[in-house]
């Protein structure tokens, strides 16, 4: 007997939360208590007494999967408000990362035009070395990070996903 | 508002939320907590053997109250040996509070004696956790945890208090109202959606209720509802495990129980119904067998108080968010005002008759004096001989629960304590202690089978000690018998581990306990015995031998659908395949 496993889309869910100890041990403690797929996490305090974090997951599941994230998640006592950013509409999704390529020669120099293209900012230099800072959504930073592989790439730093939906409303 | 210690708060907390009764152990780290108790005049504290039979007592003192059950348990291994039982209430939605000690803020993270990381362990077997590291903090908690355990979805709430905390002074504030920034449980049903059920329930050819836990949490009043509804209707109704109870079992619209041990009229009138009404239950796996042949000609209507329960497993036409109770009683009233009538449902219910006349909960048996007595049959004559008796009846897990589910008839909620969820061997004795502690008049009984006794036989002692009146009634096959059933059904009768070897002789045990205990062999012997169990003051243990190699029918192999029920021994067959096998 084989195990199956059913095909996914992709969701961008924005939580807001208590900023307490332990809440966000017991969110990812749910996906991975349910089976549920964590593809990034990010999480900051955003108001201005603290007492508020919101979390930005970007999970896959097929749609009814994703209706149960989004149950299970409202139902803690600590979550005051579970948003699947897809359904709202247009939105915009960010994440930065930190690329640092390595080389000398024309590698190098292939290196800065395209994070020349890719509006990717150079945050420090050495003579033999760049570290980039590109921003974007998640498939410009795989892009880039792929091209940056053929260029001398040592090391890569990612934030994940933060999102936000467009428009004058509020979550 | 006056300087008081921390296990004083707790203390005093506990007597303001109105608790009568908590069940613990000491140790360590709850020492303040304990002294604080120390003869206290209000609330009686009942000290078990183990831990997770201070969970069960208090998931049995809270069911057959339904007041939140209360526990009071040491670091470490007390915390860690409760975890069982908070994780059956988490499943079967029982209100319980758990206070854990802990070792002093400065030691935690330090691997101090008997620390654990109480918060972490129960952050996924808990409704909600806290670790409180200022005593200021005890008195918002303690009343809001109360609040969180109660409302919404019942469940189990975790305060786990550093023993520093319980030592340092502060002030004890009780808030006025408990209004939680973020947890607020959507009670009332939708006004609309009430309207669209009522009209479909008008509107079915082949309607049928499907009730469960939901409704015997709701209180008395939803499963009084429940019968004025069902009545108003004319429509049958079957219920889960964990709502035997909520509808009557002698009214004639009464199913039976449903799913894998469930009655065949239950389950094929769920197979052939167009409108199933489930109210406080949750399309659990023992209840759909198989999914993909699950109710298929239905439209379905799902009352729940847990949003995320709606749509789980089975998508639902119509999700009424709500208190069962709330959403009964405007379903009534939406009747009355739409002028609804009951439509006739005689062709419905010939068809459901028709299933009934296969009379599927008989079991072959020799009525001679000195026969091997049937579990059922034994079950059937505990229930003769406890009519008009009211009995609260506590299960353990496995085929004499089953057994107890289909021939024990309740007729009023708060009766029937078992652990459905998690299936918790061990369960029932702790809780009949914890229901005989709430109601000591009134009869309560643990069916158990000789296997899951043992799991916290030694709450024996609990009983002599406060001198509970409680009666065990074991069934005793030898065997554990659920496991063996499933090995002779799926495992070509390979039995293996499943053999009660070297039990005890419980007739010597319940004397070496200070109880009454008596044995029955025969089917001759069986009324007196009973007779005797009953009318005998004090606890008392039968160790009822029964039939070893009798199996609990009907059932729905595993991966099956309702329709496919094998409803006696001659109709097994062969042997399951890996995809039946890895459905449990």
């Amino acid at each position: 007997m084989k195990i199956k496993t059913e095909a996914g889309e992709r969701h961008v869910l924005a939580i807001t939360v208590d900023n307490e100890a332990g809440v966000l041990a017991k969110i990812t403690g749910l996906f991975t208590a349910r089976g549920y797929n964590i593809e990034s996490l990010t999480v900051a305090d955003i108001s201005s007494d603290h007492a508020l974090s919101r979390i930005t997951i970007v999970t896959n599941g097929p749609p009814p999967v994703i209706d149960q994230i989004i149950a299970q998640l409202d139902r803690l006592v600590p979550v005051h408000r579970v948003i699947d950013l897809a359904d709202g509409g247009a939105h915009v999704e960010r994440e930065i990362a930190l690329v640092k390529v390595a080389g000398t020669g024309d590698k190098r120099i292939e290196a800065l035009r395209m994070a020349d293209v890719f509006r990717a900012k150079v945050v420090d230099t050495t003579l033999t070395s760049f570290i980039f800072e590109i921003t974007g959504n998640s498939d410009k930073v795989d892009r880039f990070i792929a091209l940056m592989r053929e260029c001398g790439l040592v090391e890569v730093g990612r934030t994940g996903v933060v999102a936000i939906g467009r428009g004058s409303e509020a979550l | 508002m006056t300087e008081m210690s921390g296990a004083d708060m707790v203390v005093q907390a506990l007597v303001d939320l109105g608790v009568d009764t908590v069940f613990g152990y000491p140790g360590g780290a709850v020492l303040p907590i304990y002294d604080a108790l120390f003869n206290h005049p209000t609330i009686q504290h009942v000290l078990v053997r183990h831990e997770q039979a201070a969970t069960h007592a208090a998931e049995g003192y809270a069911r057959s109250t339904g007041k939140p059950g209360v526990v009071l348990v040491t670091s470490g291994p007390g915390a860690t040996n409760a975890v069982t039982g908070i994780t059956d209430a988490l499943l079967d939605s029982i209100p319980m509070v758990v206070l854990t000690g802990q070792v002093s803020t400065a030691l935690i993270g330090t691997d101090a004696f008997q620390e654990c990381d109480t918060v972490g362990i129960t952050r996924h077997c808990t409704k909600h956790n806290y670790l409180v590291m200022d005593p200021d903090r005890l008195g918002p908690i303690l009343h809001e945890a109360f609040h969180i355990a109660t409302h919404g979805r019942p469940g189990p709430v975790v305060i786990d208090i550093p023993k520093n905390v319980q030592v340092a002074t502060g002030e004890y504030v009780v808030p006025e109202k408990i209004q939680h920034k973020s947890y607020r449980p959507q009670v009332e049903p939708d006004a609309d959606a009430i309207s669209q059920a009522i009209d479909m329930i008008a509107a079915a050819e082949r309607p049928i209720f499907y009730t469960g836990g939901g409704v015997i949490n709701a209180g008395p009043d939803a499963s009084a509802a429940l019968r004025q509804l069902v009545s108003l209707t004319g429509a049958p109704i079957t219920s889960t495990l964990m709502g035997l109870g909520a509808f009557p079992a002698d009214d004639p619209k009464w199913l039976g129980m449903l799913g894998m041990h469930g009655t065949y009229e239950s389950n094929m009138a769920m197979n052939r119904a167009d409108l199933i009404i489930a109210v406080g239950a949750r399309f659990d796996d023992r209840v759909t067998g198989r999914l993909d042949a699950f109710a298929p000609e239905a439209k379905k209507i799902h009352i729940d108080i847990d949003r995320s329960s709606i749509n789980k497993i089975v998508p639902v036409d119509l999700a009424i968010v709500g208190d069962a109770g709330r959403a009964l009683d405007a379903l009534i009233a939406a009747w009355a005002d739409k002028g609804h009538r009951a439509r006739d449902l005689g062709e419905w219910w010939r068809r459901v008759d028709g299933w009934r006349a296969t009379r599927c909960l008989d079991f072959p048996e020799k009525k001679d004096a000195g026969a091997d007595i049937m579990p059922q049959r034994a079950v059937k004559a505990l229930f003769d001989a406890t009519r008009g008796r009211d009995p609260i009846i506590t299960t353990e897990v496995g085929q004499h629960q089953m057994w107890a589910a289909q021939h024990f008839g309740f007729s009023a909620p708060n009766r029937w304590l078992t652990s459905g969820g998690l299936g918790t061997m061990g369960y029932g004795f702790p809780a009949a202690v914890g229901a005989q502690i709430a109601h000591p008049n009134r009869l309560v009984i643990c069916i158990a089978g000789e296997a899951s006794l043992q799991m916290n036989i030694q709450e024996m002692g609990t009983v002599s000690q406060y001198r509970l009146p409680v009666k065990i009634f074991i069934l005793n096959n030898e065997w554990m018998g659920m496991v063996r059933q499933w090995q002779e059904l799926t495992y070509e009768s390979r039995y293996s581990n499943s053999y009660s070897d070297s039990l005890p002789d419980f007739v010597k045990l319940a004397a070496a306990y200070g109880w009454t205990g008596l044995r029955i062999d025969t089917l001759g012997e069986l009324e007196d015995g009973i007779k005797t169990m009953i009318e005998t003051p004090g606890p008392v243990i039968v160790d009822c031998r029964v039939a070893k190699l009798a199996n609990c029918f009907p059932m729905i192999p595993s991966g099956a659908a309702h329709t496919d029920m094998i409803l006696q021994p001659s109709d097994v067959t062969g042997t399951m395949d890996d995809e039946a096998k890895a459905l449990v």
